[in-house]
């Protein structure tokens, strides 16, 4: 028999995938794939885009299908075993509670958005890996359900996640974020989320929850956390490949992607401040502060990433200073807010005890005792007097990352920020020089942000009172407010066998 | 203090979410299925009109002309979840697997027979490209899709597509020892031969189709309700009938991945159907339409493949199809 010659890995993988499309002639390409280029992203070659893992669908069914074996069945454990009584206190299951309103909705969104750009590239190697990344996705935000789902059993704020999504006044925050994205072409929502989100700040979410979870004796989220990793990886290469396969077709393409860049980094980062928060006040075991995670992830990672990139003339995102000048101020903001209007809130607040406000000292030892120390401690003793503190008014919002403007000028830190603009009459406000930027750059799709507030005044939120609307958020008596007086806290003591003066020791 | 927990009895606050518990009128505890299905998909408030539709929200019902009072009731038989699909396909990969490392040790696709050999690589082996198509059809339904129920199974189903498009290629592959010639010849065939041509403009139109649902029928329903039946049962049957196995080994897979296919494709074609007399009769427009337009492009296909049996089996696998609807309520 004669031998022929053999194809290599790279041949072979591409008889797999680019070797599958052929050349169209009774459609055109622009017929095919009509939204590839309104964006003026030019591609010259769809044949250059390397895939780096060259995965057949069949590896990944074996490798993928290996993974939820596994998952599942630490799951069915948690489930017999009461495991939900495992964590550190019943205040850690907060943290779930943001992680399953917030976070597994942006899952979903992210495997719709994949599926979107998995039909829109013209490329097949683009189109495989969106398509993947997009079941993935799929994945992610079913393994978080099914593990929560227990936690749903006994505890108070995890109900009704996606309904809350779509209409909570802060879940605007990850929502708006995610639909500014998906509302973009291929190439934006890619370079949002592939590389934006996925490669410079998912570290910044999963590490925080991740390690939060297993510090809190959390070992059900830790597991889809370590079972979602490998998928983790693949995603954030794939966010590298695709900047550097735009960037390496055509030089027009370096300041859309720049500018796209600039404005996912800022948004991103403000929707972390949520986590920030979650990870300075939230958990009773701490993994880093804030700041500490700000510095390792960003400033030191992040620059690294960058310098990277500068062979290509990517620079460091705009306004990534003003990140860093916030560091010290930003969660103990957000906490104040989110304590005070805690009666909306499908989660609890409280105020820290004494241990936890001095491991705040020093870890902020700048401004924590100088401006929030006494405001929190203050607070506590209003709050046991019976008098706890609730903000009965509507928070003014940005107008585009959607967070209350609460935020102060790190150079004089008893003045918040108020930046505003006029676009056809009416004037929009901004907690931030980079949030009003972003809308006047694109002013006529920012203005069009449903911002809750207003939704209220205009009557779209079920009511002008405020159980009106926490009734059309599906919010109950027990979800929200100070965790102190809370079914949560009620039944974990009851379940512990803890008088409510042991629990609080 | 040690407390014993179990000695504790913890009654349950609710057995399952609420966006279940609403869709099933109870709130008893719920399969994994439906906690991973329903009321996932966001509905309402979006913030942005899309870059890409004048129109359109980012999820909107109107991306079809069928109407649903209900989205999610296009629940799928098989009740697949990632975690639930994709550790099927684990397994029936594993059989592909020992499949194909048997048929190349024995080398039983390189001593097939010339003329069965050539129509492999000019009938079948193209049909990688179809499949490849089939993805981008189901993945556009994923994207434009409304609802949880049937998005996620079109994803899966792409995913599907994906798998088959390389499992034929690898087929390809085989019967040159991995030249890659079998494949030029066979994608040649597919960009240029007469009998092709028809097909590859059908699959072409079938890109641009805009309706989510229309692209259902015609892809799902029907080309594979037509396409399937003649390879996978006439043409396979044509080979093994003269002494060869090695094609139905490697296409087990494919055999079994269209049965389970089946179930969920009439499954949602009844549940729509059944929802309202326009939808009934929106569906038996597109049905009648895709089905004339597709025999049509199978004929000269069916007689490359299958000779003087092609008239017969293209009328067995219409019947097939036919069956299908009736039973699905399709007028
Ligand atoms: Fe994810
Ligand atoms: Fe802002």
């Amino acid at each position: 028999m004669e031998q022929a010659k053999k194809m290599n890995m790279k041949e072979k993988y591409n008889t797999m995938t680019g070797d599958l499309a052929w050349d169209f002639s009774y459609k055109t390409e622009a017929e095919i794939f009509p939204l590839s280029d309104f964006e003026g992203i030019k591609i010259e070659d769809w044949s250059k885009w390397q895939d780096p893992f060259r995965l057949t669908m069949d590896a990944y069914w074996k490798y993928q299908g290996e993974k939820e074996r596994k998952l599942y069945a630490v799951i069915d454990a948690f489930g017999q075993n009461n495991a939900h009584l495992g964590v550190t206190d019943a205040r850690y299951i907060n943290a779930l509670k943001i992680f399953l309103t917030a976070v597994t909705p942006l899952e979903y969104g992210a495997h719709r958005g994949f599926a979107m750009t998995g039909r829109a590239f013209p490329g097949v190697g683009a189109q495989v890996a969106s398509q993947m990344q997009s079941i993935d996705e799929l994945r992610h935000a079913q393994t978080q359900l099914h593990t929560i789902s227990q936690y749903n059993k006994y505890f108070d704020g995890l109900h009704d996640p996606f309904h809350m999504f779509d209409r909570t006044w802060y879940l605007s925050v990850p929502k708006s974020y995610f639909e500014d994205a998906l509302s973009a072409g291929p190439f934006e929502f890619i370079t949002a989320i592939s590389f934006s989100f996925e490669y410079v700040l998912t570290n910044l979410l999963f590490m925080p929850f991740m390690s939060g979870a297993a510090y809190n004796g959390d070992m059900a989220t830790v597991n889809f956390g370590f079972s979602a990793q490998s998928d983790e990886s693949r995603h954030m290469t794939l966010g590298l490949e695709v900047i550097k396969f735009m960037l390496e077709q055509h030089p027009d393409n370096l300041p859309i992607i720049q500018r796209w860049i600039d404005k996912y980094f800022w948004r991103g980062y403000r929707l972390l401040g949520i986590v920030g928060m979650m990870m300075d006040y939230m958990l009773p075991k701490r993994v880093m502060s804030w700041k500490e995670g700000w510095e390792m992830y960003f400033e030191q990672n992040g620059k690294m990433l960058f310098d990277d990139l500068a062979r290509y003339g990517i620079t460091m995102p705009k306004f990534w200073e003003q990140s860093v000048e916030e560091k010290e101020h930003l969660t103990h903001q957000l906490w104040l807010t989110f304590y005070s209007y805690g009666h909306a809130a499908a989660f609890h607040t409280w105020i820290p005890d004494d241990s936890e406000l001095d491991w705040l000292s020093e870890k902020y030892p700048v401004t924590f005792d100088k401006y929030y120390r006494p405001r929190l401690v203050y607070l506590r003793e209003q709050e046991k007097a019976g008098k706890r503190f609730y903000n009965p008014s509507l928070p003014q919002l940005c107008q585009t990352c959607q967070i209350p403007m609460v935020y102060t000028d790190p150079k004089n830190p008893t003045k918040r920020v108020y930046r505003e603009t006029t676009y056809k009459g009416d004037k929009f406000h901004f907690c931030s020089d980079a949030c009003k930027e972003i809308f006047e750059h694109e002013p006529e799709k920012m203005s069009q942000a449903w911002l809750p507030p207003h939704q209220i005044f205009q009557g779209n939120c079920g009511g002008a009172t405020i159980p009106d609307v926490l009734k059309y958020y599906h919010f109950t008596e027990n979800d929200g407010g100070e965790f102190l007086h809370s079914r949560d806290n009620a039944n974990w003591n009851m379940w512990k066998g803890l008088t409510p003066d042991e629990e609080a020791a | 203090m040690q407390v014993d927990i179990k000695s504790l009895s913890i009654k349950p606050l609710r057995n399952t979410f609420d966006q279940v518990a609403r869709f099933t009128g109870n709130d008893k505890s719920a399969s994994r299925y439906l906690e991973a299905t329903i009321g996932v998909q966001p509905e309402i408030n979006f913030h942005y009109q899309p870059l890409w539709s004048k129109n359109r929200s980012i999820y909107d019902k109107d991306n079809t002309v069928i109407v649903m009072n209900d989205w999610y009731r296009l629940l799928d038989p098989r009740q697949y979840y990632y975690g639930a699909w994709t550790i099927t396909r684990s397994k029936q990969q594993d059989a592909a697997e020992r499949n194909f490392s048997f048929v190349e040790k024995r080398n039983m696709l390189t001593t097939l027979p010339a003329d069965l050999r050539e129509k492999i690589i000019n009938v079948f082996v193209p049909i990688r490209h179809m499949e490849y198509a089939a993805n981008l059809n189901n993945t556009y339904m994923s994207a434009y899709g409304y609802g949880v129920s049937i998005t996620q199974a079109a994803s899966m189903c792409a995913m599907d597509r994906l798998g088959i498009a390389q499992y034929i290629t690898r087929i390809g592959l085989m019967l040159d020892g991995n030249s890659g010639d079998a494949l030029k010849t066979s994608k040649a065939a597919w960009q240029n031969n007469p009998a092709w041509q028809p097909m590859r403009q059908l699959t072409e139109n079938m890109l641009t189709t805009k309706d989510w649902f229309e692209l259902f029928v015609a892809q799902n329903l029907v080309l594979d309700g037509l396409m399937y039946p003649l390879m996978y049962q006439s043409f396979s049957d044509l080979t093994s009938a003269s002494g060869q196995t090695s094609f139905v080994m490697m296409t087990e897979f494919m055999s079994e991945w269209y049965e389970e296919h089946v179930r969920w494709v009439d499954s949602v074609i009844k549940v729509a159907a059944a929802e309202s007399e326009s939808n009934n009769v929106q569906i038996g427009k597109w049905l009648q339409k895709w089905r004339t337009e597709i025999l049509q492009v199978l004929q000269p296909l069916a007689q490359e493949a299958l000779g003087g049996a092609a008239q017969v089996s293209l009328d067995a696998a219409v019947a097939q199809l036919s069956a299908r609807t009736t039973k699905s309520g399709v007028n």
